[in-house]
């Protein structure tokens, strides 16, 4: 279990900033908050741009989606939200303070505790909060040998919400277990489309040891987030007893992470409330609302998926991962009812087993469930065989195109009586020895099979060439 | 306890934290009238605020929200007062 | 051609409106009235003339086709150069915004436009409204209409003078803790601060925005009502403002009683202040109103609250102004970003705005915020507590707006303590969001005084009432 290869002496902690992408505005004005692909600075206005005199008007649907995601973490809702200004300089930042919430001094952020269970690991949450995104930077060149920076504001203002979590990670690998987990839940909502660049961002926090504690930022994926945390470990081990905090950069190119800031001066936010927003009452009505039209979400999911279609648990736990995967699975199972447990079998270990080995995201999948529940269909009807039908299906993954037309030329098979018997004799004849052994050898009878289908280029129907190699053998008996 | 002073290394502090750009001289001039106006500050200490709540906003005001409609403003009108820019782009000083 | 007098706009209107006059004539008299005297007075930094004739005569047009125009018919108006009006210059007073043209207007300034008014200029102020008399501003100080040796009063010095002056007939100023009733009392016009959330903050570039509140300039109270009737109202763009407003009480009657905090009356408070502000209190005495000494102990700690909180507010409102996105530009040549930042911001501000923003950050800093921050928010609420406690018994509180006369230009400028100062009587209903107003107290020949009059939320009709009665008085 995860808990197995805990090294007691390291505590991680994450830092994931989610982008509610499914908003049509942003977070305190009515700009369009649809950002991917567009010609920089379109949508902006003086607000998100931080003209003087603007002021930020709280986007209510926003604060729904953010109570979902935390009614769906088992999070503490507060009864009244308060914005507070994180104070700093940046040029991604267009007042130079950042609208965020505050869990200290008197701060009061959408939600703070609920937790995530992995498997037997229960990762608690510190709080959830709402916050504006800044701008983004775009370099000529890299970031050290661009001789000025461009700034597009069409991110800027954009609705985030910041998920804490308590320092209970020990392990790399749980880091990323705890995000698949999140991108999973976040995905059911319905609140992000994860799979969107820069949707779901994550800063990672360690200490080994205690006493040294550095922050990583600039961690572009899940997998980078396993990385840079086992570099981090293996770094902090070398250096021996070191004390305070510092803030490192994961460079995903030499793999390592480098010290970000020169100065190690402190960062003094001097948050203090936004007097520009009142504080938002989060009512039991609204709380309620949201709780109700919760869709499900991953654990209630495998729980069914493990009633309804008996699974086994570590399959239907694999299948809820990502939500992809699972609704292939369901609407597979919709096209073709008859075998769930193969259906689920064959998702979990050929399909996911491409996708990992290819480096895919399951929402990239294009294979139809149409398709793959023809495929399974046919097997189980005995059509196809199962290496016929796992080859059809690697075929069209990559590219989605129909395969009922392969499946049904595949299928048709050889019925003809006649046909399978003469293939019948000629392997017989051909393996004295085995027809020997299948006499009393079941695995020697499977294989005469597999030597019958070979020669019928796989064409033979496998039920009928047994029954006729069944009774060859029962002749050969006598 | 409240300080009374606010010593120039202070005011240089401060002066980073905030970008302003400060000769010594002038370091020197702010540390002595920020001294002396905090030290009138101090005078709130003889007020007995225990129990109390601060009050961040003088009026309690409703729920404060609106809806998820988006009402586009005119993006060229703020490009167009951009001091310097490349394309689209607002141009700033390189970063490192 | 009927007469034009720019110190009633109500008259002005009306004439507009019947034809009497035209828009066009209205606004020539105002611009001609600010050629004759605002080399002298430097009560704007922007007159926008072709713009208010061509303004004037598209409404002389509406009006020919027997168009509805609103309350303010054709009546010029100057509006204090912190808030924002699309296509004309903006400056706040300062080199930092110097050449900024909006790209939109304020709420307040599209209202003013829907009632008919013609904005005639952006006077002058202290930069970034921080200042009590005018004299920070980075265009030169404005000169008190009354005395042009001494200050107008600030930080809407140059809206103040422009009323006093009979430039226009109405200004609208900012007020953040005095800043629109300290220009009133020294030139001698009527002020009003809003209560807060009244009126829409959206387009007024934030000094203190828990504290600040845009309010009207008018040479008398009916006009200063009819402005404020305009500019005020619930705005989707402002989360401050305030929507469900509670119905006026009944007017004040006979028998109404006033409160007048001694702390009102401290040792700084000149004497010639005094005599004149009972002048007016013994007015209401003479109407029936009861008038009461009373005493507000957290009236003594106002003054270093509301700096606190407010240049707190100050160092983080201000933070947006790096000479990127708009404003200041300093040609390139700098080694990155912070020391462009750095460079910007030091040749932008002047020394009243460094000294703000500097206090203002060590205020929030770690280590600091709860001693100063934290606990100036503490009192702020015992304050509320203490004027809440007035008003169950009281229907009005009472007092000098200023604690002297106009002083002599140049005499406290050195000082920021003793600027500060003067601040006194007029911090605590932004602190606490009260509705106040001062009415002018003083006759002919004297230096101009106010008396300043606080009311409940939402009772400015209470402020207009009684300081009608004062004016009244003192005309006779």
């Amino acid at each position: 279990m995860l808990r197995e290869q805990e090294e007691l002496d390291v505590k991680i902690g994450l830092e994931v900033h989610c982008h509610l992408t499914n908003l049509k505005t942003k977070l305190f004005c009515r700009c369009s908050a649809d950002y991917y692909n567009k010609e920089p600075n379109t949508n902006i206005c003086p607000v998100c741009m931080g003209l003087p005199g603007s002021l930020p008007v709280l986007n209510e649907e926003a604060v729904k989606q953010a109570l979902a995601i935390a009614l769906a973490l088992g999070s503490k809702i507060s009864e009244k939200m308060i914005f507070y200004r994180k104070n700093y300089f940046y040029p991604d930042l267009p007042k130079n303070f950042q609208i965020s919430q505050y869990d200290k001094a008197g701060g009061q952020p959408l939600a703070v505790g609920g937790q995530i269970r992995l498997q037997d690991k229960v990762v608690r949450i510190r709080r959830i909060q709402l916050e504006e995104d800044p701008a983004k930077i775009v370099y000529e060149g890299s970031i050290s040998t661009s001789p000025y920076a461009l700034i597009d504001y069409n991110r800027s203002g954009v609705a985030l919400v910041e998920i804490v979590t308590e320092p209970d990670l020990t392990t790399p690998k749980q880091a990323r277990l705890f995000l698949q987990k999140l991108r999973a839940i976040l995905e059911h909502l319905g609140v992000c489309n994860c799979e969107l660049e820069g949707a779901l961002r994550c800063d990672a926090n360690i200490s080994v040891k205690g006493g040294y504690r550095v922050e990583i930022k600039n961690i572009g994926s899940f997998k980078d987030v396993e990385k840079a945390l086992t570099f981090e470990i293996t770094r902090q081990k070398m250096l021996g007893a070191k004390k305070g905090m510092e803030t490192r950069h994961w460079d995903d190119v030499r793999g390592v992470t480098v010290p970000l800031r020169v100065k190690e001066e402190e960062m003094d936010y001097r948050y203090f409330p936004e007097a520009d927003l009142p504080p938002y009452i989060i009512t039991k009505e609204l709380i309620e609302e949201v709780r109700a039209s919760l869709p499900e979400l991953p654990d209630a999911r495998r729980e069914r998926l493990i009633r309804q279609y008996n699974l086994p648990p570590q399959t239907a736990e694999i299948l809820t991962s990502h939500k992809a995967l699972a609704d292939f699975f369901e609407a597979s199972v919709k096209e073709y009812p008859g075998s769930p447990l193969k259906m689920a079998n064959w998702i979990v270990s050929d399909i996911l087993g491409y996708l990992n080995r290819n480096d895919l995201d399951p929402s990239s999948l294009k294979l139809k469930p149409k398709d793959f529940a023809a495929v399974v269909k046919a097997v189980e009807e005995g059509l196809i065989n199962e290496q016929t039908g796992k080859t059809l299906i690697l075929k069209a993954i990559a590219t989605g195109e129909s395969i009922e037309e392969r499946v049904f030329s595949a299928a048709s098979k050889i019925k003809d009586e006649a046909a399978i018997a003469r293939l019948v004799d000629m392997v017989f004849k051909e393996n004295e020895k085995a027809v020997k052994d299948a006499l009393t050898n079941e695995r020697a009878v499977n294989y005469l099979i597999g030597l019958v289908m070979k020669a019928s280029g796989g064409k033979a129907d496998p039920h009928l060439t047994r029954s006729i190699i069944m009774s060859r053998l029962k002749k050969v008996g006598n | 306890m409240p300080r009374t002073k606010i010593g120039v290394s202070t005011v240089k502090h401060l002066a980073w934290l905030t970008r302003i750009d400060l000769t010594d001289k002038e370091a020197r001039e702010i540390s002595k009238q920020l001294s002396r106006i905090l030290e009138y500050f101090n005078k709130i200490d003889e007020v007995d605020t225990s129990g109390v709540e601060p009050l961040y906003h003088p009026l309690e005001m409703q729920k404060v929200a609106r809806s998820d409609e988006p009402a586009p403003f005119p993006a060229d009108e703020i490009l167009k007062i951009v001091p310097s820019k490349k394309g689209r782009y607002v141009k700033a000083p390189k970063i490192v | 051609m009927a007469k034009i007098d720019l110190k009633n706009a109500r008259r002005l209107a009306e004439m507009v409106k019947a034809g009497e006059v035209s828009a066009v004539e209205a606004v020539e008299a105002s611009l001609s009235k600010i050629r004759e005297l605002d080399d002298k007075i430097n009560a704007f930094i922007t007159v926008c003339s072709e713009r208010a004739l061509a303004a004037a005569e598209e409404l002389d047009s509406r009006l020919k086709r027997s168009e509805q125009v609103g309350p303010l018919c054709g009546v010029p108006v100057a509006v204090k150069d912190v808030i924002s009006t699309a296509g004309i210059e903006t400056t706040c007073g300062s080199k930092m915004l110097k050449g900024y043209i909006p790209p939109y207007d304020a709420t307040v300034v599209a209202k003013l436009k829907e009632a008919g008014a013609i904005i005639v200029g952006k006077t002058n102020t202290d930069e970034f409204a921080m200042g009590s008399t005018t004299e920070f501003s980075a265009f030169g100080p404005t000169k008190n209409p009354c005395d042009l040796s001494r200050v107008a009063g600030g930080s809407s010095g140059g809206s103040g003078a422009a009323v006093a002056a009979g430039m226009v007939p109405l200004a609208l100023g900012s007020d953040t803790g005095g800043s629109v009733r300290c220009p009133a009392a020294f030139c001698g016009v009527v002020g009003l601060k809003p209560t807060y959330g009244a009126v829409s903050r959206y387009g007024l570039i934030s000094y203190a925005n828990s504290l600040e509140q845009i309010g009207p300039l008018a040479s008398n109270v009916d006009d200063c009502a009819l402005l404020y009737s305009c500019i005020s109202g619930w705005d989707p763009m402002d989360s401050t403002s305030y929507r469900d407003r509670p119905k006026e009480a009944a007017p004040l009657r006979e028998g109404a009683k006033i409160a007048v905090p001694k702390e009102f009356f401290g040792e700084g408070v000149e004497e010639a202040v005094s005599r004149r502000v009972w002048r007016g209190l013994d007015a209401l005495r003479d109407r029936g109103f009861i008038i009461e000494e009373v005493s507000l102990r957290s009236l003594n700690y106002a003054l270093p609250a509301y700096y606190i909180v407010a240049m707190a507010e100050a160092s983080s409102n201000l933070a947006r102004f790096d000479g990127i996105r708009y404003g200041l530009h300093l040609k390139s040549g700098f080694r990155d970003w912070n020391t462009y930042f750095s460079r910007c911001r030091a040749e932008g501000f002047g020394p009243e705005v460094k000294r703000r923003i500097l206090l203002g950050t060590f205020i929030l800093s770690a280590g600091y915020y709860g001693v100063y921050y934290l606990k100036a928010q503490k009192i702020r609420n015992i304050l509320k507590s203490e004027f809440q406690q007035i008003f169950s018994r009281y229907d009005l509180i009472a007092g000098p707006t200023m604690p002297t006369t106009p002083f002599k230009i140049g005499e406290r400028v050195e000082d920021p303590l003793l600027m500060y100062l003067i601040d006194v009587n007029t911090v605590p209903p932004n602190l606490t969001g009260h509705p106040a107003i001062s009415v002018p107290v003083h006759r002919e020949g004297e230096l101009p005084v106010g008396l300043q009059l606080i009311a409940p939320y939402f009772c400015e009709e209470r402020l207009f009432q009684a300081a009608k009665i004062v004016e009244e008085s003192l005309r006779r």
